[in-house]
């Protein structure tokens, strides 16, 4: 009991500052407020709004695309890097991890606009009809946000699974060699075995990014063009204070919440 | 099996979770302390000292400027000035005005706060200072009926410190280059479009990228042409049964949609910001761009002698010419600790000869009330061009306020998705007045 006494401290600051805001919110998802005069209840006719509107619900769909962009470039490039870097991961490919979002987004929005650096690669090896204003064009603009989050991920899964990969023992990688493997079977034998923890923290970090993705879509496209790269952590926002729906805005902050916890879930038990 | 302890913990932490909410539903009823029009008895500063307490838009030099030149007349006021970004402002305004009151607040849309009994009713002060003897259609905007609605009738509760005009800058070298000149019906600007077009010159600069549908001013300044402003205002004030799906409005739309087809914008409208439009044009890359005299000093400044300006020409020559226009405005918290001396400081912004000088030099605007300004304005200039715009738009009445601020969530829920579809094609000029039409429903009947 008396262990109780010394994680007090920490888990009445847990409680006040984690809990609480969350149960609130909980709370909130059942009224009809604009976050300052006075609210109805409606119980859960924010849930129901928040899967029948096709506006929310394709904002969810966006984020479950870009856990494939966010989680799937990383992991599966820096699983590449680290390998074939096995002595570590050079600065460069941390760089990414040390700009803020919110500025990588704005150096993208330059690199991706219709006379960025992008369309210029393109046009120069003859590719006219490639070019296009990547955030500007509703087919495109969800992809180009992808890439944008894969690029920011991309340093820190590298760092974390060349951790990984250097701690593997050399004898293995020399026992299987002295049995015929290839690189190829190296690396499904040895390595990937070997760095599961760090690739299920990897997709687990980068799920988070991208289900919570906010800063570098407000920049960049602000949701547009047309909803076409709305998501669920833009909409909370815009609905809480710009349409000020805080009861809407709370229901879909907790259908977030309960999806973050779905895709996080198994990843976490799968790499225990 | 489960540990004890374990069990003890989840049970602490779902007791902790509970302290934390009270059994009351969220939010509270505000009781403003201001019951109709203020009885007002010669309103001043006093002598004591006093600390007005603001909030001004960041980047507005005026405000501040005026400040300053009111502290120099009134040496017993100062000032505890806040600057924040024009959205940041917006979006938080019902949370400040409900916590933590300032006397004085830029708010460009009162519907929605003074309908919560966030605002005071200036009407008071209005019949005392003569404000109601301003132009109509400069005041109009920001009356508001009870309970927040419709707009444009009832008590006012904010006011302006100048008027404000919006239509089409120009690139007087490029159009000297191309041989357009200044257009007097709709017809002659489609043909100074496609003139451009031809010499190679982006015709019209615009911004429709990211949150911010800058095609609304387009839009709305074909609307102006093809149908009648009141009939606008009536839907942007949300009189009972407007519509903005009206012939003439699908006429308007069905023009800019032309003008997108046609290839008059840039190709990257849709990632292009208000920023980025702006640079365009003063770097002349561009003939026109619609935009409101709140540009005209910078464009003084930037592009000297180079740019002009002309109201959205009518459907013939000779009709009347209107205009977007909403006046910066001020409104004073309910439960303001000062309002008598922040409504004299609105009183003296647009009375004084020195605040009224400040407004054109500053501020790039006409001063609001009274005709002429005793301050020089640069014959030629675009200051002196958005000037008489002004008087024009005043004389006819013929003055609009902006379609995006009929509610406040129609600019970022209905016209930017919907005008960014419109570009992209994939919305019909019919379907984009109707789409908006319903949401704008669904958005003032919830």
């Amino acid at each position: 009991m008396r262990g109780w006494l010394f994680v007090l401290p920490a888990l009445a600051v847990y409680g006040v500052f984690v809990l609480r805001p969350l149960a609130l919110t909980a709370q909130s998802s059942l009224y009809r407020w604009d976050g300052v005069g006075p609210s109805t209840w409606v119980g859960a006719d924010n849930y129901v709004a928040v899967v029948t509107d096709p506006g929310l619900r394709d904002s969810l769909v966006h984020a479950l695309l870009l856990v494939v962009a966010f989680a799937g470039g990383p992991v599966l490039l820096g699983l590449a890097l680290a390998t074939a870097l096995r002595p570590g991961p050079s600065l460069v490919l941390v760089l990414p991890q040390a700009v803020p979002p919110v500025a990588a987004g704005l150096a993208w929005s330059v690199l991706l606009s219709s006379t960025g650096a992008v369309n210029r690669a393109l046009e120069a090896v003859g590719l006219h009809g490639v070019a296009r204003t990547w955030l500007g064009d509703s087919s495109t603009a969800l992809a180009a946000v992808g890439v944008i989050g894969a690029w920011a991920l991309l340093g820190v899964c590298t760092l974390l699974l060349s951790a990984g990969v250097r701690r593997l023992d050399p004898a293995l990688y020399e026992a299987v060699r002295l049995d015929g493997a290839r690189r190829w079977q190296e690396f499904r034998a040895v390595t990937l075995p070997g760095v599961r923890r760090e690739v299920g923290v990897c997709v687990v970090i980068t799920s988070l990014a991208a289900l919570s993705s906010f800063d570098v879509v407000y920049v960049t496209t602000g949701g547009g063009p047309g909803g076409a790269t709305s998501v669920p952590a833009l909409e909370v926002f815009y609905l809480a204070f710009a349409e000020r729906e805080v009861g809407l805005a709370s229901a879909l902050a907790v259908v977030l919440v309960v999806l973050v916890l779905a895709v996080i879930g198994p990843v976490l038990r799968w790499s225990r | 099996m489960q540990r004890p302890d374990l069990h003890r913990a989840r049970l602490a932490v779902v007791a902790l979770a509970l302290l934390g909410i009270g059994c009351a539903a969220p939010g509270s009823d505000l009781t403003s302390t201001v019951d109709g029009p203020a009885v007002v008895s010669e309103p001043s500063c006093g002598t004591e000292p006093l600390t007005l307490r603001a909030r001004f838009e960041t980047g507005s030099a005026l405000a501040g400027a005026l400040a300053d030149e009111f502290t120099r007349q009134h040496p017993n006021v100062t000032w505890d000035i806040r600057e924040e970004q024009f959205d940041v402002l917006t979006r938080n305004a019902p949370r400040v005005l409900a916590d933590d009151p300032p006397d004085l607040m830029r708010l460009p849309q009162v519907s929605d706060v003074a309908g919560a009994g966030l605002l005071r009713d200036l009407d008071g002060y209005a019949r005392w200072f003569g404000w109601d003897r301003l132009p109509e259609s400069q005041t109009r905007p920001l009356r508001v009926g009870p309970g927040g609605g419709p707009r444009g009738e009832g008590p006012l509760y904010a006011t302006g410190l100048s008027t404000s005009v919006t239509g089409f800058f120009y690139d007087e070298e490029l159009a000297a280059r191309i041989g357009v000149r200044e257009p007097t019906t709709l017809a002659e600007l489609d043909d100074a479009l496609a003139r451009a077009q031809r010499a190679g010159v982006t015709p019209l600069a615009g911004f429709n990228g990211g949150a911010t549908g800058g095609l609304t001013f387009p839009l709305q300044s074909l609307m102006g042409a093809y149908g009648s402003p009141e009939e606008i205002d009536d839907w942007t004030f949300q009189r009972p049964g407007a519509r903005i799906d009206t012939p003439a409005g699908v006429e308007a739309a069905r023009h800019l949609a032309r003008w997108l087809a046609a290839g008059y914008f840039d190709p990257d409208l849709n990632a292009t910001d208000y920023a980025r439009m702006m640079d365009r044009f003063i770097s002349g890359r561009a003939l026109f761009m619609v935009n409101g005299d709140w540009e005209s000093a910078t464009l003084d400044r930037r592009m000297p002698g180079r740019a002009g300006f002309f109201l959205t020409p009518p459907l013939r020559a000779g009709e009347p010419r209107a205009a977007m226009a909403g006046p910066p405005s001020f409104g004073i918290a309910a439960r303001a600790e000062h309002p008598d001396c922040a409504a004299v400081f609105l009183d003296w912004a647009v009375s004084d000869p020195v605040a009224r000088d400040l407004v054109v030099r500053v501020g790039g605007a006409r001063p609001l009330g009274g005709a002429a300004t005793s301050s020089p304005v640069e014959p030629g200039s675009v200051t002196a061009a958005t000037f008489a715009a002004t008087d024009e738009v005043l004389a006819h009445d013929t003055a609009m306020d902006f379609i995006a601020n009929a509610t406040g969530s129609v600019y970022a829920r209905s016209w930017t998705p919907q005008l960014q579809q419109l570009v992209e094609g994939e919305q019909t000029p019919e379907g984009l007045l109707a789409r908006v039409q319903a949401d704008y429903l669904d958005q003032i009947g919830g």
